[in-house]
């Protein structure tokens, strides 16, 4: 009998982490991430969950609790937003580097100057080469998947992820939610063993500082320098595409949803215009090919669902029967463009697929973005891609840019 | 473990080879804690003197088990460390954070004042050598006032040393308690002590440092005691409130008398240019302390 209910993102979110049965949760409120700090600790409180909980006094201190807590043993979450994620990033490295399988909720908030917050994704893309795994999360139900497949993901790996989703537009919106049963995650998701614990049984030092040279223990055996050890993250790092398609496709037999382990389509095998993006827009995105469809347009949405490690070959192949690319974004690099277009044309260099892409920069700071407005920007490159004249351009959607610059 | 004639365990648990400075005064004094503190101890360690001393990997001089971490974290990872064993029911392990007075009176007091507030059960030891030696003696702020260092290389230090121990005194820790090494079986006592009770634990060790203070290394011992002689340092400990001087200060405390604090800032090159105005402030600072002790030991 399934067990659906009507919950927020970060009540869904909240259940997730419980049936994973962390040892360890450190966190520190920030909007809006708040309401899951608060469901877990009624859930430590209230007997539900057997964890330690650690009411930190900010979030550097949130993560360090979940790194040291991981060293000794520990199955970890936290979770923040915003600037409580930029606050975190020395630690964020720090997870990464150390191999701790660390799991995080990013619910995805703009970041100040100036203050907002609402919802956009520049928090969990400006951490995105600190050495974690990020996965984007649709909507509620994929919330609570992607953290019990995350776990897993992880304690395969040995690598940190972040499970991200839209502040407000997920984290603060009901929808049903099917909720996995217990013992079946349980079956699913065996207990965490640590790789290197800190304990007096086995004396060792953790972290000590590294020549830049490879060395030779006091038994004569020649040891990782640091770039050994970071060149290892990377390598795992790409055997991570598999990983996470194993979980998802593992997960998928168990509970049967399945949500794309790296890169999810709609309507995407005929398509010549392909929407891209990540999270809540990307499926409104796909109500916008719908729409498009209706008019004749051959429009599908090819929606990334790990953005690290980014899924170069699955993107490419998902876009193999597009003729224009419109990538969506709630977040980029200022000065060059949004981050996931720079992605995704980095994918498609050397396939033949030399296909224009429009970057469009949309809903930041919780700015609406409505499936008609994708559309429309669905339906300009189309027009002028049939005319011939589409060529790689930015534009900001539903942005006041001035008199001159029409966007 | 066999005991000397001062009860000292004689287990050694920093073997010969370790990378600190010639005449360490943490060294000395870290052997004497770790002696105290025997096995089943984990340590958490800021970069810092002490980081340098524990050896570059896969090498160490030090045979107790210790995690690395960033320069703001020591004691949120130690809270990270308690609760990942008491979550595992591993609860007789002693979990120790140390870092230097650096990330302890600058960086790290946020993570630390958190921790002593949620009475964490954890050691956090502060080894003070009164600057961020480490990275070549640059100004902290327990630094005393009219020091050179690399930071304040012409005007010295204008600013008085901040009186950290009083700041973790009002966390009203169960145990808190200041030790040199120039007083090994003192310290030795204290963390004794400090390992049998529950909660945070705030230990201070005020580390000679011959190259950042600027004095022969063979005078190490000579200048702890000199601190204390002349009350820039106090020996003591609040056990539950409790003030307590305890050895050489005790003594001083009730022959009420001690040295002038020339003797003992004539003797490093880091004040060489000191103003008679500024070591005038200096004596004032230090008597106006030793008074403030005098009346907490009256109760």
């Amino acid at each position: 009998m399934a067990d659906v209910r009507i919950l927020t993102g970060n009540e869904a979110a909240a259940l997730g982490v419980k049936l994973c049965r962390p040892n360890v949760v450190a966190a520190y409120p920030i909007t809006p991430q708040s309401q899951l700090a608060e469901i877990l600790s009624r859930y430590v409180e209230g007997g539900e969950m057997r964890a330690e909980y650690v009411r930190v006094e900010g979030e550097h201190s949130a993560l360090t609790v979940c790194i040291s807590a991981s060293t000794v043993g520990a199955r970890t979450f936290t979770a923040t937003s915003s600037n409580g994620l930029l606050y975190m990033h020395e630690q964020l490295h720090w997870a990464a580097g150390s191999r701790l399988p660390v799991v995080m909720c990013v619910v995805n908030r703009g970041v100040g100057a100036p203050w907002s917050i609402f919802n956009d994704q520049q928090d969990s893309l400006a951490q995105r080469d600190t050495g974690w795994i990020q996965l984007y999360c649709r909507d509620n139900q994929e919330i609570i998947d992607t953290i019990i497949q995350a776990y897993w993901i992880a304690e395969s790996l040995y690598i940190p992820v972040m499970v991200c989703y839209d502040g407000f537009v997920l984290s603060h919106t009901m929808m049903p939610v099917d909720i996995p049963d217990a013992e079946e995650v349980r079956g699913f998701l065996p207990p965490y063993k640590a790789h290197t614990l800190l304990t007096p049984e086995a004396p060792r030092t953790i972290n000590s500082v590294l020549f830049p040279w490879r060395r030779l223990n006091p038994e004569g055996v020649l040891c990782d320098g640091y770039m050994e050890m970071r060149y290892k993250l990377q390598a795992a790092m790409t055997r991570a595409h598999g990983v996470i398609r194993k979980a998802n496709d593992d997960f998928a037999g168990v509970f049967g949803r399945d949500h794309g382990g790296l890169v999810w389509k709609y309507r995407c095998e005929d398509a010549e215009l392909v929407f891209s993006g990540m999270g809540s827009i990307a499926n409104e995105a796909t109500v916008a090919a719908d729409l498009l469809r209706e008019e004749g347009i051959p429009a599908g949405v090819a929606g990334v669902r790990t953005y690290r490690p980014f899924p170069r070959e699955e993107a490419a192949e998902a876009l193999r029967g597009a003729k224009a690319l419109v990538v969506l974004q709630k977040g980029l690099s200022y000065g060059y463009e949004g981050c996931l277009t720079s992605d995704l044309k980095a994918a498609l260099y050397g396939t033949p697929l030399l296909i224009p892409v429009v970057d469009v920069v949309a809903g930041l700071g919780g700015r609406d973005v409505k499936a008609r407005e994708i559309a429309g920007a669905g339906r300009d490159a189309w027009k002028d891609l049939q005319a011939g004249k589409l060529e790689n351009r930015s534009l900001w959607l539903n942005c006041y840019t001035g008199e001159d610059h029409a966007g | 473990m066999q005991d000397n004639l001062f009860k000292i365990n004689e287990t050694e648990y920093i073997l010969p080879g370790s990378r600190a400075c010639q005449g360490c005064g943490l060294t000395l004094a870290y052997r004497h804690m770790l002696k105290a503190l025997r096995e089943n101890t984990v340590l958490t360690i800021p970069a810092s003197c002490l980081c340098v001393l524990h050896g570059l990997y896969p090498i160490t001089p030090v045979t107790v088990p210790y995690l690395n971490t960033t320069f703001a974290s020591t004691a949120a990872s130690a809270s990270g460390i308690a609760a990942g064993l008491r979550a595992l029911n591993k609860t007789d392990i002693t979990v120790v954070a140390m870092a230097g007075d650096g990330s302890t009176y600058d960086m790290g007091i946020q993570a630390l004042s958190g921790a002593a507030e949620r009475t964490t059960d954890f050691i956090y030891v502060c080894y003070d050598n009164e600057g961020y030696m480490n990275t070549g003696t640059q100004r902290s702020s327990a630094t005393p006032m009219g020091a050179i260092t690399t930071t304040t290389p012409i005007l010295t230090k204008e600013h008085s040393k901040k009186d950290f121990v009083r700041i973790m005194e009002a966390h009203d820790l169960p145990y808190l308690a200041t030790t040199s090494p120039a007083y090994p079986i003192d310290l030795y006592e204290k963390f004794v002590k400090a390992k049998r009770i529950k909660g945070t634990r705030y230990m201070h060790i005020y580390s000679p440092c011959p190259p950042g203070w600027m004095f022969p290394a063979k005078d190490t011992v000579r200048m702890g005691q000199l601190a204390v002689e002349t009350g820039i340092v106090v020996l003591f400990e609040i056990e539950d409130g409790k003030f307590r001087f305890t050895g050489r200060s005790k003594t001083m405390a009730e022959r009420g008398k001690k040295q002038p604090i020339i003797n003992y800032v004539g003797k490093q090159g880091r004040f060489r240019k000191m103003s008679i105005e500024q070591l005038n402030r200096l004596q004032a600072w230090v008597d106006s302390r030793w008074n403030d002790y005098l009346r907490k030991a009256e109760g």
